[in-house]
């Protein structure tokens, strides 16, 4: 079976007024992958995340979960996910089991299956022991817990997180990504939005770099990296009269620009193995050289480069 | 999925919906207080400050101010649910409530059905009140409560017409303030107070524009002669043309928003 694609999104668009927030963004996301929107502040991720969850109605574009229209088929599109928004959406008067109670009857839930779901997701998120504490006592990462485990409460196979780790301590964090994992690990498609590169890095197969309401770039983290440029290769020379020539050698053997600030000098190699060669003609020329690094390109270099001087 | 759900049941969710809010509440006393505190404290000082002056004696006037009490305690505890509504919409649970695949009256539904208690509590309290400061209706017991129920579904009515409100406006503080001033303004520019022919010739115009005018007088006549009157068919009815128009609005505003 040629699996359907969890999500398509066809020529996005959405205005605020004059302003175009989401300028055209297609994309879509496979079965069983996490997918990430990354992007800086006021990219316009969550503007497309509300449309994709029907919050918001697009101006022009159409978005297909699981090939059903979000416009046309809405309710049925609505049942196929769950979705974590980026402030935490449960309610604060009210204890973490009755919010659990709530929208699992909401869901569509028996009363008896919400009662069995509640006490699951309780001991699943490790609630159990503030369970009926109002929510006012939780803490930042009791209620993102909370929250995520609402939104599993139908066990969709699609689950939207609005940024999902903003605003948590590293900690918490981590056992958020955990979670994540463990979806996905279970079977689920997870599409989440983050202005942290590293969690992008971390949890997604795919990533949209969005900038301005435009879709910047689409690939993999490894791709985007590998557009940017491999392996950076930067070290300081001991000796200020032999910078010259090392910058020389440098140059001609790595074909390509070599940054020098001071006695440090820094330049791409397109791949790793042209790394031992520059290091043996360096020997040969006794040219000396200390805090030798070797750096694989980060996100930040991607994100860097793409969005750069644009905001 | 092996979770089974019966789809979207409209009376369903709205009950959980209400029951949420009911929740909420009760775990918020506060929110009942002004339902109480204000016909108490309206009808001690009106009572006694304006009894001698506008009807001779604080127990002739009991039965003019009973039903203009009431009736201010409806409209207050009808405006509030604006401004929840709008308190409710800006805190994000409704961005899950709208990705749910439910009916979607039923969070506003919900949420007005929760806040007839408020109306049921200031109705009590109103009646109550007037009870301990002397007022005794000549009708039979079953009369006040039909008397009681009318000003509640007038109340309720009147809470989708404030929904609309709370939906449409960019704050619950922008709500909360229109929400006080249309209370003040329809309650006292009325026949809450006083009796519509005591009014100068202009304002008794004004009160006769007035809806409320009509909803008091008919509470009136139905304590006063212990029947249905066609006054209290025209508030039921017009209640319900209410509720027909406002209802459909405010679910409109609700997808819109």
């Amino acid at each position: 079976m040629t699996a359907v694609n969890a999500i398509e999104v066809n020529h996005l668009t959405k205005r605020f007024g004059q302003k175009t927030v989401v300028d055209d963004i297609s994309f879509h996301v496979r079965q069983g992958e996490v997918f990430g929107l990354l992007g800086p502040n006021g990219a316009g991720k969550t503007t497309t995340l509300r449309m994709m969850t029907t919050l918001l109605q697009a101006d022009a574009g159409q978005v297909k979960i699981f090939g059903h229209d979000t416009v046309k088929e809405g309710r049925l599109a609505r049942s196929m996910f769950g979705l974590t928004g980026q402030y935490a959406s449960v309610d604060e008067d009210i204890s973490a089991r009755e919010n659990l109670m709530i929208f699992s009857r909401l869901n569509g839930l028996s009363r008896r299956a919400a009662k069995q779901r509640t006490a699951e997701l309780l001991a699943e998120f490790s609630l159990e022991n503030s369970a009926d504490k109002a929510l006012k006592n939780f803490s930042g990462g009791m209620r993102r817990r909370l929250d995520l485990a609402v939104s599993l409460i139908t066990r969709p196979t699609l689950i939207f997180l609005d940024e999902p780790t903003t605003g948590l301590d590293p900690r918490t964090r981590t056992q958020m990504w955990a979670t994540i994992r463990q979806l996905v690990r279970q079977g689920s498609t997870v599409v989440l939005t983050t202005q942290y590169l590293d969690e992008a890095d971390q949890l997604a197969d795919n990533l949209a770099i969005i900038d301005h309401g435009k879709l910047v770039k689409l690939g993999t983290p490894a791709e985007l990296k590998q557009q940017i440029g491999g392996t950076k290769l930067s070290f300081t020379v001991r000796q200020a009269d032999q910078v010259e020539p090392a910058e020389h050698l440098l140059t001609t053997s790595a074909a390509s620009a070599v940054q020098r600030v001071g006695q440090n000098l820094s330049v791409r190699l397109k791949h790793v193995a042209a790394l031992a060669p520059i290091l043996a003609a360096l020997n040969q020329a006794k040219i000396t050289i200390d805090h030798l690094v070797v750096q694989e390109p980060s996100l930040d270099d991607v994100f860097m480069t793409l969005t750069v001087g644009k905001n | 999925m092996d979770i089974q759900t019966h789809g979207g049941n409209v009376m369903m969710n709205t009950a959980t919906m209400a029951y949420r809010n009911l929740l909420k509440t009760v775990h918020n006393p506060d929110n009942f207080m002004d339902v109480v505190i204000q016909p108490v404290l309206f009808m001690l000082m009106f009572g006694y400050l304006f009894g001698g002056a506008i009807a001779g004696g604080v127990s002739a006037y009991l039965p003019t101010i009973v039903p203009g009490i009431l009736m201010q305690a409806m409209l207050s505890a009808g405006s509030g649910s604006g401004a929840q509504i709008r308190e409710d919409l800006d805190s994000g649970v409704f961005d899950r409530f709208k990705s749910l695949p439910m009916a979607h009256i039923a969070p506003l539904a919900g949420q007005l059905f929760a806040d007839s208690l408020r109306l049921v509590i200031a109705t009590v309290a109103s009646l109550t009140t007037g009870y301990l400061m002397g007022w005794r209706p000549g009708v039979g017991f079953g009369w006040v409560i039909a008397v009681g129920l009318l000003a509640i579904f007038t109340g309720w009515a009147l809470s989708w017409i404030f929904a609309l409100l709370g939906l449409v406006a960019k704050s619950a503080g922008a709500v909360q303030s229109a929400s006080l001033m249309t209370m003040l303004v329809l309650s006292f520019m009325s026949n809450a107070f006083v009796l519509l022919h005591s009014l100068t010739k202009p304002l008794q115009f004004i009160a006769r524009l007035n809806p409320v005018t009509y909803v008091i007088t008919a509470i009136r006549q139905i304590l006063a002669t212990g029947s249905w009157t066609h006054a209290a068919l025209w508030v039921l009815i017009v209640d319900v043309g209410v509720v027909a128009i406002f209802a459909p609005l405010a679910v409109w505003a609700y997808d819109r928003n």
